[in-house]
């Protein structure tokens, strides 16, 4: 098993999932306080057409164009959903679904078109789509590489202006900070993040990747500076640790191991929690129980005091 | 029948079916709770290939609808552990997902079942394997499971009509009648997942959530009485069926996939044209009316 760790490749591989994670664990606590949880797993689906289409085009599988094609109609399908919900009755949630679905049933069809057509070796194109870290080789782990960080900087150098955004948006535009900005520059943001993530870990559990580890870092602290810090270290030892384990045996699927490794966490956290845990609040409705009875008692053996 | 013909009549029972039931998914706001499950049966068809070892009928029906229930049940739990329901749909449905993807990858193996295909769906292949029935013939399976599938949940609607309007408008004026909305829930839940199963082999998961989500949202923007939304809904949804197949044949591409798209269609032009919720009509009309309208 260690010497499997040090196996060059599968180095590349998890520095690039855990790279992914922290991007994903810090961009998750910015969707969570947004309450747009699901909206990652709806953009992600509206990823697959321009995947295809982009591949369509240039008939090669290179990831920085393949990633901007997944971009823009990601954004397309972000801008649907928006339309949607402010210019008719239909709700964010019917909004998120119908996209992703009718989205990703159009890049089903372009990907049976892409199937046929003459010379296009499309191989590759279905482990982009379904996630298989292992099949990533060096150039495409650069890419995510270098595109995370910019992620992961863009969200801790503007982290004041990320706050005001999120909690205060009245204040924010009352010290001349444009909240449309801000808004396209989050989208940007989310975008960029579950693109470069759907081919480490598919389309469907790049979702997974961007709310657990920010749910479970909600119950370790109050301060949204430490949420943060916490998810995206969550996220990047999910990361890790998942790719670890599915690289421990053969055909073992990366994106799944990663999404139970974060899973188990926010178990954790979900009990034992210092904030809103449940043992922590068994423990506190416990103690209130108690000082409650003997309040109580007080009262009463006071009160009988008084009156005799 | 010829074979285009089984598979418009088989992709026109899934339209009906989930038009249906994705009213009552719309006006409950629960649209993701489809996507969600839609994912999840992936795991419940897995665990019942490992009991039984056989992938179609009732094991695959059962698994089904355990998974649709353990996730409707766990969202729940989360969700009154104080977690915000669209979170823990996220985490419960993902990981239940993770779990299904690494039994197939593990110990199902390289069996007929694998995610793409559940994914995509293969309604091309139904018409090849048929059944007996009295009266009718020989027809496909899948076509027969559909049906039974579209008669239950006609049955339930029809049967709780009035139930499912309350618990879906106003749930706390149903729970002071004494109307067990919980229980409800529940049902409605079994119902979606049912659906979702029985269309799930036939077209795929993501046609599924299309034809759960995309009709019933367009309706609603046509109509503000329930019965004409329902029929609407059901209505599109075989129109979906129709136009997508012609889409397919023209650009000889996925079926599953055009049908899905055939379902947006319909979903944008009722938003551009719908006589009191779309877009021109919004625009056309004078302002004042337009005020009065919305107050």
């Amino acid at each position: 098993m260690l010497s499997n760790l040090l196996h060059i490749n599968t180095l590349w591989v998890m520095a690039s999932t855990m790279i992914l994670g922290i991007a994903a664990g810090g961009i998750g606590c910015l969707a969570y306080w947004k309450r747009q949880n699901l909206m990652s797993d709806a953009l992600s689906h509206a990823a697959l057409p321009g995947v295809v289409v982009a591949f369509l085009i240039i008939q090669e599988k290179n990831l920085l164009l393949l990633v901007i094609g997944a971009a823009l109609s990601a954004l397309l399908g972000a801008f649907f959903i928006q339309w949607f919900t402010s210019a008719s009755r239909i709700t964010e949630d019917t909004a998120m679904g119908m996209t992703l679905s009718v989205f990703y049933g159009v890049g089903v069809m372009l990907l049976a078109i892409a199937n046929r057509s003459p010379g296009g070796n499309q191989s590759g194109l279905n482990n982009f789509i379904y996630g298989q870290a292992a099949a990533m080789v060096r150039s495409d782990v650069i890419t995510m590489v270098v595109l995370a960080a910019i992620v992961i900087f863009i969200i801790f150098i503007a982290f004041k202006e990320w706050k005001l955004f999120l909690f205060d948006p009245d204040f924010a535009k009352g010290i001349g900070l444009s909240i449309r900005g801000m808004n396209v520059l989050y989208t940007i943001v989310l975008v960029t993040t579950i693109v470069i993530g759907i081919q480490a870990v598919g389309v469907i559990l790049m979702a997974a990747m961007l709310i657990i580890p920010a749910v479970s870092a909600r119950y370790w602290t109050h301060s949204f500076k430490m949420m943060i810090l916490l998810s995206s270290v969550i996220g990047g030892l999910s990361g890790a640790f998942g790719t670890w384990v599915s690289s421990t045996g053969s055909g073992l699927p990366t994106g799944p191991f990663i999404v139970l490794t974060s899973a188990a966490v926010f178990t954790i956290s979900l009990f034992f929690g210092k904030e809103h845990g449940i043992v922590i609040r068994y423990i506190q409705f416990k103690m209130q129980q108690r000082s409650s009875r003997l309040d109580h008692q007080q009262v009463m053996t006071g009160k009988g005091g008084r009156s005799q | 029948m010829s074979y285009s013909m089984w598979i418009i009549l088989t992709a026109s029972l899934v339209g009906l079916s989930c038009g249906l039931i994705g009213v009552f998914l719309i006006l409950r706001k629960q649209a993701m709770m489809a996507d969600g499950i839609s994912h999840t049966v992936l795991l419940g068809i897995v665990l019942a290939y490992m009991v039984t070892q056989e992938v179609s009928g009732p094991a695959m029906l059962i698994g089904g609808i355990f998974a649709g229930i353990l996730t409707a049940f766990l969202v729940q739990t989360l969700s009154s552990l104080k977690v915000r329901h669209d979170a823990s749909l996220g985490i419960v449905f993902t990981s239940l997902f993770a779990i299904g993807v690494i039994l197939i990858s593990t110990s199902v193996g390289n069996v007929h079942l694998d995610v793409k295909h559940a994914l995509m769906g293969e309604i091309t292949f139904i018409p090849f394997t048929t059944m007996d029935l009295p009266l009718i013939g020989s027809i496909p399976k899948a076509t027969a499971l559909l049906l039974l599938v579209l008669l239950v949940v006609i049955f339930f609607i029809v049967a709780f009509y009035k139930e499912w309007k309350i618990t879906s408008f106003d749930a706390a004026l149903a729970a002071s009648l004494g109307i067990p909305v919980i229980f409800f829930h529940y049902l409605f839940m079994t119902l979606v997942s049912v659906t979702t199963v029985a269309s799930f082999d036939a077209v795929g998961a993501i046609l599924v959530v299309a034809m759960l989500i995309t009709p019933a949202a367009a309706a609603y923007l046509w109509t503000d009485k329930l019965i004409v939304m329902l029929f609407l809904s059901g209505g599109f949804g075989v129109l979906s069926a129709i136009i997508g197949y012609w889409i397919a044949t023209w650009l000889d591409t996925s079926i599953s996939g055009s049908m899905a798209l055939a379902t947006g269609c319909i979903f944008f032009v009722t938003f551009l044209l719908s006589p009191k919720h779309g877009l021109v009509s919004r625009w056309v009309r004078p302002a004042e009316l337009r005020e009065e309208q919305e107050a």
